[in-house]
């Protein structure tokens, strides 16, 4: 198989699980999603998330003043506080070494804190690690699978783990649900890569977490299968799932993210709901097509941060949306006096991946 | 007691017998019948008797302690390598399950696999010598008794191994030397003075001493020494798994 066929084929399994999702979310079946249709016998049997989990702004994990030092002295955390709340998707977001890992694994027990505290459902990571751990499906970033069992028997397994008794019904609702259904019987050494993925999330999802830890689930999967899994963590959440994502796709954290939090160097450098990172923090720019191209700028503008392009045939003027003025009236005024005159003008509003870098450089 | 965890994981680690059936059972089996052949036959014939006992009767002990020491060792540290090389042990220590319910899922398997695999080469040797075991309870007694220990050793020997070489290396290097020269093949009676003296300081010593007890009432060394060393050996994996885990050394960054 050509590595085009194969991506194809992939394409094809991802483009199915999609629809499954979208028709999940359009039936409204996203809302129940541990506990199936009204008419399916699993519903019977598997408990449906518990109503306390409406509370909307409570915190489902608060980790207070959590600092990692490692071995050779590297400090990847440092006074961490981060509060998540109850049924959102967070996104958290930094480079490369940032220590978004780091966090993530000390939250879920793989790795020992070296201060501070972690809560999660209220309970404390290494007194009730049993019942903080059993609350969380993690999904982390390397495809680590068990490369000679079977699909079923490796999803099974995890379920058994986390001290869950049997349920053939919600294990084969979750891999049908995953678009797995089909490859149950084979040895995950078979599986693509992006099929791998999905029996890491069943997996983590077999034992019915509230919070879902998605460790950079898209990472080296194109745009088309990115958008499949950004269905699934959707319906997730209409089910009532915390979801918690870290991602180097900024626009993955601007699609799905209800509030997002920055990472750098070990420390949060930022959280904020979505919307109002992007109003607060957001830049605009204006740009003015000039009707005739300057040669440089006149003295009387001097004063504005204005930049030439395109030979002087544009204007370029960056403004703060925070500020109460925001110059442009003046500006526009100044321009006039000074005789410049222009065909066209329009402005563009930063992206959060203007923003998360201008974080990054500053913090 | 996280119950179904153990379960899981005991249920996942025998399966994994199950599939490599060939290489877990057959292969000890035949390599045991061969140690029959080249011992027993060829130089079994030379040697008319050892402590009233045919030689040929007299390694059975021997040979059963060899294999369980050795396929206990193997099984239990691969048992926890593996996931540590693929990866999945993200989610052994991720679940809600204590370490001491780890040991249990991972040594019990490895131990009941050494058992059973004891027990087949049993009745394999059945077929070649006439066996009586005198304490036959006892006999069960030190072959759980020494599965357990030696797994646990195997689990801590997985847990520090980073490499594949390394995972060999003791099994190799130490024990299977040890196991030779513990007097599997004969009574450490037949040796000369000093070199009795030093076979004492091998542990393998006190096992096969004791085992052999079990079958022929005969012992190089006395049988509650034998216990003690061998429950000492336990009580020292014991700590070191418990530290192991405290400490989060080469598990938990």
């Amino acid at each position: 198989m050509t590595i085009a066929q194969h991506l194809l084929e992939t394409y094809h399994q991802w483009a199915g699980f999609e629809t499954i999702f979208l028709k999940a979310i359009a039936t409204g079946q996203g809302h129940s999603y541990f506990g199936g249709p009204p008419d399916e016998p699993a519903r019977a049997q598997v408990p449906v998330h518990p109503p306390t989990l409406a509370a909307p702004m409570s915190s489902i994990i608060s980790v207070a003043n959590l600092s990692k030092t490692y071995g050779s002295g590297f400090k990847a955390l440092k006074n961490v506080n981060l509060d998540i709340r109850r049924g959102e998707i967070f996104a958290l977001l930094g480079p490369n070494g940032a220590g978004k890992t780091t966090l993530i694994s000390i939250i879920c027990g793989i790795a020992n804190p070296s201060e501070g505290k972690v809560l999660v459902g209220g309970e404390d990571i290494q007194i009730s690690y049993r019942k903080a751990r059993s609350l969380i499906g993690l999904v982390p970033q390397e495809l680590h699978t068990d490369a000679f069992e079977s699909v079923w028997a490796t999803v099974s397994f995890s379920r058994g783990l986390f001290g869950k008794p049997k349920n053939p019904a919600l294990v084969e609702k979750i891999l049908k649900d995953l678009s797995l259904w089909d490859k149950k019987d084979n040895k995950i050494i078979t599986l693509s890569g992006g099929m791998k993925r999905r029996v890491m999330i069943a997996k983590a999802l077999s034992h019915e977490p509230q919070i879902l830890f998605l460790d950079e689930p898209t990472a080296g999967v194109d745009v088309e299968l990115r958008k499949g899994m950004w269905e699934v963590v959707r319906a997730l959440q209409q089910s009532g799932v915390t979801i918690i994502l870290t991602t180097h796709y900024i626009e993955e954290a601007e699609e799905m993210a209800d509030r997002i939090g920055v990472i750098n160097k070990g420390e949060i450098v930022l959280v904020e709901d979505k919307t109002t990172l992007m109003q607060k923090l957001g830049r605009k720019r204006l740009t003015l097509h000039l009707q005739g191209k300057l040669g440089a700028l006149p003295e009387s503008l001097s004063k504005y941060k204005l930049e030439l392009c395109d030979s002087g045939a544009t204007l370029v003027y960056d403004y703060d949306t925070k500020g109460e003025r925001t110059g442009i009236t003046s500006l526009l005024s100044d321009l006039r006096t000074a005789g410049i005159r222009f065909n066209d003008l329009d402005t563009t509003q930063s992206s959060l991946e203007d923003i998360f870098v201008d974080l990054v450089r500053t913090s | 007691m996280n119950h179904r965890a153990i379960r899981a994981i005991y249920l996942f680690e025998m399966a994994r017998t199950w599939r490599t059936l060939l290489q877990s059972i057959v292969s000890p089996v035949v390599s045991t019948s061969l140690y029959f052949v080249v011992f027993g036959a060829a130089i079994g014939s030379r040697i008319s008797q050892v402590e009233g006992v045919s030689y040929g009767t007299f390694i059975v002990p021997g040979l059963i302690m060899l294999s369980v020491l050795t396929q206990s060792i193997a099984n239990a540290s691969f048992g926890i390598y593996f996931p540590k090389f693929t990866g999945t042990i993200y989610e052994i220590l991720s679940a809600p399950i204590s370490y001491f319910e780890i040991v249990l899922g991972y040594v019990g398997a490895a131990a009941t696999k050494s058992i059973i695999l004891g027990l087949i080469i049993l009745a394999t040797a059945g077929l070649f010598v006439p066996l009586h075991i005198h304490h036959p309870v006892w006999m069960l007694a030190f072959l759980v008794l020494t599965a357990v220990t030696f797994s646990l050793f195997g689990f801590i020997i997985g847990i520090w191994a980073d490499g594949f070489e390394k995972l060999q290396m003791i099994p190799m290097l130490v024990v299977t030397p040890l196991t030779f020269l513990g007097g599997s093949f004969y009574s450490i009676d037949m040796l000369p003075s000093t070199w009795r003296t030093l076979a004492l300081l091998n542990p393998v010593v006190y096992l096969i001493s004791g085992f052999r007890w079990s079958f022929y009432e005969i012992a190089d060394v006395s049988v509650s020494i034998s216990i003690g060393m061998t429950v000492a050996f336990l009580a020292i994996c014991l700590a070191v798994i418990w530290w192991i885990f405290r400490t989060g050394y080469r598990l938990k960054n």
